[in-house]
């Protein structure tokens, strides 16, 4: 079933003589259920492409459709409502405020959406043991490895049950090491809780989780790449292979 | 190009400038009013001795305004720390593209140069127009006739504020090269990505802390409070630091404390961004332990200089009517090697008619009557087995003059002259008045069944002291005078002699030449007695109403100018401190307001934190300071208590409304700078 629906969206930036298309007609959908990468070199439009569908940022032309709601069409009150209860975000610096403990980071997600202290703590608890950071719930930020603040991070987004969870460059900040923990998490989320996730990356190894790769180039879909029954090895050197093809500079990007 | 540059710059943050802007307005405009009220008096009609009094008044504010160019200065410097703080990445981008230090700091100085002319010019247009409001009070304290009053503008005045202003911006400018020579463009660069780390007080050692502040508080406010009598000055001070010490502990502790209490509430802490939101505030308190107690007692400060000045002005006026009943007072103190050396020597009136003069002429009507004294009918007498008890307590009192005694008759016609009651009681009684509260308070301890004086034993008619006086004063000082049957004294006991008298007419003209022909009348006396080469030693001393009047409305009035100058800068200087450290901590928080926006807090919600987090930040100062002062009035209230301070209900409230216009101010334009800070799209 088509969770997220993208029609023929666009974005413009500047003014009429130094226009800059960072998106340029792009649709695809996204399945209930679904583990999907978006892969591009900086500056392609990816993460404009996020912003948009996060709300953060508003499109110039198209639409976009979740659960059949046009969210291009919401407005203030709503737009706040509808990144509460529908969205979960990871971003690339993790994003959780330090002044917090990372149980009070987790619970801020769902105290907003005005639910009862008592079932915040169970909550909070089950997914810090499904993200395996129980140990560092009374912990601040700053007392935290980088893989331990995204997994809070990644529990803060999941906590509320999100219709979709939005990662922005998730592993962007992580060693190799915390990476894999984390993607290996992504994975359990989406096959045991089928969660549905949508990631932003150029990192190719970090594409090979997902279950299918779209790739953009120039604000446009370059390509789109389903897994299938490959194991995630074969899969990441299918994603070299058009990698190699968009353009060599997206392994040296950022 | 560095005009432009600057130029652009302040108006790109003005935001920032609101605070800063605000705070050398009303600095500047403060500065002016308090400095022209000696040439905003110029059109108004004064006596001579109230034109004197004005010229003292100026010359004190003058004093202050060293004073107060002190702590402005040193406020701009605050703020300009702030305002470059908040600039670093620019200033690292500058750097960065090869500008030197020399041309940055050149920068700063145009936009503080620019800010500082507009601000002087605003702050002088306002001061001008409010120093116009500022004459009607002075013509209403020195109760001065404003009719011939025209629109003033004070030269001097505006000299001054550009000079003071010129140095305070000489001194900022050397802070700031200071500073910007001192900086490494990695810090600057590298200024916002500075991670806070959260140092968590231990809980218990708060509650432990908070309540030790507590107790040591109490003890103070009971000393001060309650306890006044035993106090003496070392105590006070004692007092005072124990009272300073406490604060800071409470600032210290209440944050962890609080937090805790909020932590335990769970329903209100995980409440929509409570967590957040209390976090933030213990982290700003946490932070500023030392300001905010700094700041609590400043206030502390401000509420009780205003509110007592405010009442000591009022009181003072609102005793005249009562304790200047008559016009004059003459009192003729004869001093010889002997007190008991006959009545002839002791009586004023003689002492005028001996020279040729008829010192009863200027007087439509008068009582004329001897204060006596039987010096074995002392204090220590009076006071019998308490006398040591109380020594140790006032050791500095006069324990073995005899003390004052007044014929009953006397009194009633001196009663009748003044329009008070007349008093009655049998012939083996006395009674004892006196109107000064703390002394009151001893005779009362003591109060023996019986005295005797002149060989007569009397018992007092009631159990305490009587309000009452015999001289024309400004304030309650009669510190007790007996009363006693016609027959007990003898007439070789005089001590002193009193003539009391009205001046015929009604109006204050006819009044004032009658005081003129009066002391005419002394002046030719003493020169008299100097031709005449008698070697008496003796003392007249006058008491005119026309003369406490106008003495105790103008010391009135410059209590409450010199009051009004230092609350009001201090009051402005808490303001401005306040909101900056605020919004400081406002532009660290950008990010933390932007992670709220993504995860989906609404602005609403967002704004009613900030409200909440500049509230309490603002309130709670104040509201300790509150506590603090409701203590150190009653202390006052207690040292005041001669000048009277039972009108002191309407001076909190006047004080309160001042704090609350501007002190109110400032929270309103930090609430809304913070709020146009964290909106501020990255």
């Amino acid at each position: 079933m088509e969770l997220l629906k993208i029609q023929h969206i666009e974005k413009y930036y500047g003014s009429k003589s130094t226009l800059i298309k960072a998106i340029d007609d792009i649709f695809f959908s996204v399945n209930e259920g679904e583990f999907v990468a978006i892969m591009g070199a900086s500056g392609s439009g990816k993460t404009t492409l996020l912003n948009c569908i996060s709300t953060i940022d508003r499109v110039s032309a198209g639409h976009i459709y979740l659960e059949n709601t046009d969210i291009t069409t919401l407005k203030g009150k709503e737009l706040g409502a509808f990144r509460r209860e529908k969205l979960g975000f990871i971003f690339q610096d993790f994003n959780i405020l330090d002044t917090l403990t990372a149980y009070e980071n987790i619970a801020l997600a769902l105290s907003i959406q005005k639910i009862p202290p008592k079932t915040i703590d169970e909550k909070v608890k089950t997914v810090a043991q499904q993200l395996g950071i129980s140990h560092v719930l009374e912990k601040y930020p700053y007392q935290m490895s980088g893989g331990e603040k995204q997994r809070v991070a990644c529990a803060r987004a999941i906590v509320t049950d999100p219709k979709l969870i939005l990662a922005d460059e998730p592993t962007g900040a992580l060693d190799s090491k915390s990476s894999k923990m984390l993607l290996e998490r992504f994975q359990y989320l989406n096959e045991m809780l089928k969660a549905t996730i949508l990631m932003v990356t150029h990192d190719s190894f970090t594409a090979s989780y997902a279950s299918k790769v779209i790739f953009i180039k120039d604000g446009k879909v370059f390509h789109e790449m389903n897994r299938g029954s490959d194991s995630r090895k074969i899969f990441f050197d299918k994603i070299i292979d058009v990698v190699t093809l968009l353009g060599g500079d997206i392994n040296d990007a950022d | 190009m560095l005009i432009r540059l600057s130029m652009r710059n302040i108006r790109k943050s003005l935001r920032d400038y609101a605070v800063y802007f605000f705070t050398l307005i009303i600095g500047v405009s403060i500065f002016y009013i308090f400095n022209a009220i000696g040439d905003q008096t110029v059109y108004m009609e004064f006596s001579d001795s109230k034109r004197e009094l004005v010229k003292l008044l100026t010359t004190t504010l003058s004093g202050i305004s060293v004073f107060v160019t002190c702590v402005l200065g040193l406020l701009i410097v605050y703020a300009n720390r702030f305002l470059i703080k908040r600039r670093k990445k620019e200033f690292a981008v500058y750097l960065t593209l090869g500008m030197g230090k020399k041309q940055i700091s050149a920068i700063i100085l145009v936009e503080t140069l620019i800010v500082g002319v507009g601000s002087l010019i605003a702050g002088l247009a306002l001061g001008i127009g409010l120093s116009q409001l500022m004459s009607a009070l002075v013509a209403n304290l020195f109760e001065a006739d404003m009719t011939a009053y025209k629109f003033t503008v004070s030269p001097d005045a505006i000299i001054k504020t550009v000079i003071c202003l010129a140095i305070m911006y000489l001194v900022v400018m050397l802070f700031n090269s200071i500073v910007i020579s001192h900086v490494k463009l990695i810090d600057l660069i590298q200024a916002d990505k500075k991670s806070e780390k959260i140092k968590l007080k231990n809980p218990i050692l708060c509650v432990i802390i908070f309540i030790i502040a507590c107790l040591i508080l109490a003890v103070a406010y009971y000393q001060v409070g309650w306890n006044y009598n035993a106090l003496t000055s070392s105590r006070v001070i004692a007092c005072i630091i124990a009272g300073v010490i406490a604060t800071i502990l409470i600032f210290w502790s209440i944050s962890g404390l609080l937090l805790r209490i909020f932590m335990s509430a769970k329903g209100v802490y995980f409440k929509n961004i409570n967590s957040f939101t209390f976090r933030q505030i213990s982290s700003k308190i946490n932070t500023m332990v030392v300001s905010m107690s700094i700041i609590c007692l400043m206030l502390f400060v401000i509420i009780c200089t205003l509110s007592a000045s405010f009442s000591v002005r009022n009181s003072l006026n609102a005793n005249l009517t009562e304790l200047c009943p008559a016009d004059c007072q003459l009192t003729y103190t004869k001093y010889t090697d002997d007190l008991y050396s006959g009545t002839e020597s002791g009586n004023i009136v003689k002492l005028y008619a001996k020279y040729g003069y008829d010192i009863t002429e200027p007087f439509s009507e008068y009582v004329h009557f001897p204060v006596y004294s039987d010096n074995k009918f002392t204090f220590a007498d009076f006071l019998g087995d308490e006398l040591e008890e109380i020594r140790t307590q006032f050791p500095y009192l006069n324990y073995d003059s005899g003390l004052e005694l007044v014929k009953l008759s006397d009194y009633n016609s001196l009663m009748t002259l003044y329009g008070k009651e007349q008093i009655s009681m049998n012939d083996d009684e006395y009674i004892l008045l006196c109107d000064y509260k703390s002394i009151k308070a001893i005779w009362e301890q003591a109060m023996p069944t019986e005295i005797k004086i002149f060989g007569h034993t009397l018992s007092s008619r009631y159990d305490e002291c009587q309000d009452g006086f015999l001289e024309l004063s400004s304030q309650h000082i009669n510190t007790g005078i007996f009363i006693v049957p016609d027959n007990t004294v003898q007439e070789n006991g005089i001590k002193r002699d009193y003539l009391v008298g009205n001046y015929p007419g009604a109006s204050q003209a006819e009044k004032a030449s009658a005081e003129k022909a009066m002391l005419k009348m002394q002046e030719n006396l003493l020169d008299s007695f100097d031709k005449s080469g008698d070697e008496d030693t003796f003392m007249i001393s006058t008491n005119t109403k026309i003369d406490i009047y106008e003495s105790t409305i103008s010391l009135g009035a410059i209590i409450t100018f010199i009051g009004l100058y230092i609350g009001l800068v201090f009051l402005i200087t808490c303001g401005a401190v306040l909101a900056l450290k605020e919004l400081s901590e406002s532009v660290d928080s950008i990010g933390r307001y932007e992670i709220l926006r993504k995860i989906g807090v609404e602005e609403k919600q967002i704004s009613k934190s900030l409200l909440i987090q500049t509230g309490v930040f603002f309130l709670l100062p104040l509201l300790v300071a509150s506590v603090h002062s409701i203590f150190g009035m009653k202390f006052a209230v207690h040292t005041l208590e001669s000048i009277g301070t039972d009108k002191y209900f309407g001076s909190v409230i006047l004080t309160g409304a001042i704090i609350i216009l501007i002190y109110g101010g400032y929270f309103l334009v930090t609430y809304f700078s913070s709020k146009g800070i964290i909106n501020k799209k990255r």
